[in-house]
């Protein structure tokens, strides 16, 4: 193929001083870039407005698509279900009868947790759901791993919210606009959740890998063996995430440092659940109010 | 249309339309990652950095040196990169090519491909370096995505000559 000669202006002064001055911009825009960048390493937060009204644009176009997305992937389980049901019916009854007796010991269960918990005094905070929307897209082609929820401010949505699904933790609000809010998945590198083990109880902190797992790290002692199944749920510390929410499960027996699957899975959910903060952060009356509550005396 | 042998002698052998194709396809190939599917790891091409490419090796006099800064910073709101990333490392790779430019003169298809590989790795890898803390576990899969980024490369050259079309004398 001939050189393609275009840049080349000639021995027009014009047309030269023209082409130095567009890489002279060019230049510029390389500045300004490694400047902002800067800035949004030292604050991530900064360009929330920025991201927050292009999200506002272009949000329903990637509704739509989720929502064509979903009423195709359901055409053949909705052709297998009308197949199916006659067969499903008297499985489910079958299962009814099963689980009745169930049903009975964890209703009993449930009484008897109670009725201990008063004696006890505890205190329970219940976590109101704040609302309940659809993801919509997620960053595929970044190394960060955000979300965009369908619901924003104008439904009640604050930075800071953690959001979860039916199967378990999703992540947390990060950034909100009127009406799109960008979730901070716990697969995000820089995610860190704290978290228990289901069995015993021991603290441990789920941080993000980056791609798709979970590293488990104790918390406090030494030399923790970490086996192939043991469940992590939430462990309510620092306030953000309601407790005993399942977050991931081992894959490989290990020592201190463990891989682990996370168990919900965004791409699959139907609908996250933005709940309030646990404890939202202690304001100067709610502070005030508890501070003699809590203090020795 | 008139007969002549000589109809389209004299004009200019490009199509006008890429004026305003080459940037809107461009913010189209950054929009991809509205596609409905919520990515766990990092596994799609960036194919607005790839049209980009695909337009700047396709056709150079298109596109002004400092388009790249506007088209990164697009793609910088919706691709979750730290704002800045793509208005960097989109120009900085745009303004290595210039320069190469000038030294390879003699071109085929081939050296367009290297050169875009080489853009797409620098600006993917910069891009990590950038966003993710060094400890994430992201290489691997980052290593792949580079490798079908340059693998699709030669697809979306060619539709990007589909799309300037009339690149042939009428």
């Amino acid at each position: 193929m001939a050189p393609p000669n275009n840049r080349r202006p000639g021995f027009s002064r014009r047309a030269q001083y023209g082409l130095f001055i567009s890489y002279m911009i060019a230049g510029g825009g390389v500045l300004v870039g490694a400047v902002l960048l800067l800035l949004s390493m030292f604050n991530p937060p900064a360009y929330a407005a920025v991201r927050g009204a292009f999200s506002e644009l272009v949000t329903p176009i990637a509704s739509g698509l989720d929502w064509t997305r979903r009423g195709i992937s359901s055409v053949p389980g909705g052709i297998s279900g009308y197949f199916g049901v006659r067969g499903e019916n008297e499985r489910l009854r079958a299962e009814v009868t099963a689980n009745r007796v169930l049903v009975e010991q964890a209703r009993s269960t449930t009484l008897e947790n109670r009725r201990l918990r008063q004696l006890l005094k505890v205190r329970d905070r219940a976590a109101d759901p704040v609302v309940a929307a659809r993801l919509v897209y997620s960053t595929a082609s970044s190394t960060r791993r955000f979300a965009t929820l369908n619901a924003g401010s104008w439904q009640g949505v604050r930075p800071g919210q953690p959001v979860r699904g039916p199967n378990g933790l999703i992540g947390r609000i990060v950034e909100v606009s009127p009406n799109t809010a960008r979730v901070l998945l716990i697969q995000d590198p820089e995610s860190i959740v704290p978290v228990r083990r289901l069995r015993d109880g021991l603290p441990a902190i789920a941080a993000g890998r980056g791609d798709g797992l979970i590293e488990i790290r104790s918390a406090g002692a030494a030399q923790v063996l970490f086996e192939p199944g043991d469940a992590f749920v939430t462990s309510g510390t620092g306030g953000v995430f309601p407790p005993n929410i399942a977050v991931a499960r081992v894959r490989r027996r290990s020592r201190d440092i463990a891989e682990a699957a996370p168990l919900a899975s965004p791409d699959s959910l139907d609908f996250a659940l933005v709940q309030q903060p646990f404890f939202p952060e202690a304001g100067p009356t709610t502070g005030g109010a508890r501070a003699p509550e809590a203090a020795p005396r | 249309m008139s007969g002549s042998p000589f109809a389209g002698l004299g004009k200019a052998d490009t199509s006008a339309r890429a004026r305003w194709l080459a940037p809107l396809s461009i913010v189209l190939g950054s929009l991809v990652t509205l596609a409905p599917f919520k990515a766990s790891f990092p596994i799609l091409p960036p194919f607005g950095l790839m049209m980009l490419l695909a337009w700047r090796l396709h056709r150079p006099d298109l596109l002004k040196p400092w388009a790249p800064v506007l088209l990164g910073f697009a793609d910088d709101l919706v691709s979750g990169q730290p704002l800045g990333n793509s208005m960097l490392f989109w120009t900085v790779s745009c303004i290595l090519i210039d320069v190469l430019d000038t030294r390879i003169v003699w071109r085929d298809f081939f050296q367009d491909w290297l050169l875009a590989a080489g853009a797409i790795g620098f600006c993917l890898i910069g891009g990590r370096l950038v966003a993710a803390p060094l400890g994430a576990h992201v290489d691997t899969v980052l290593l792949i995505q580079v490798l079908i980024s340059i693998a699709l490369f030669p697809v979306l050259s060619r539709f990007v000559s589909r799309l300037d079309g009339k690149r042939r004398a009428r």
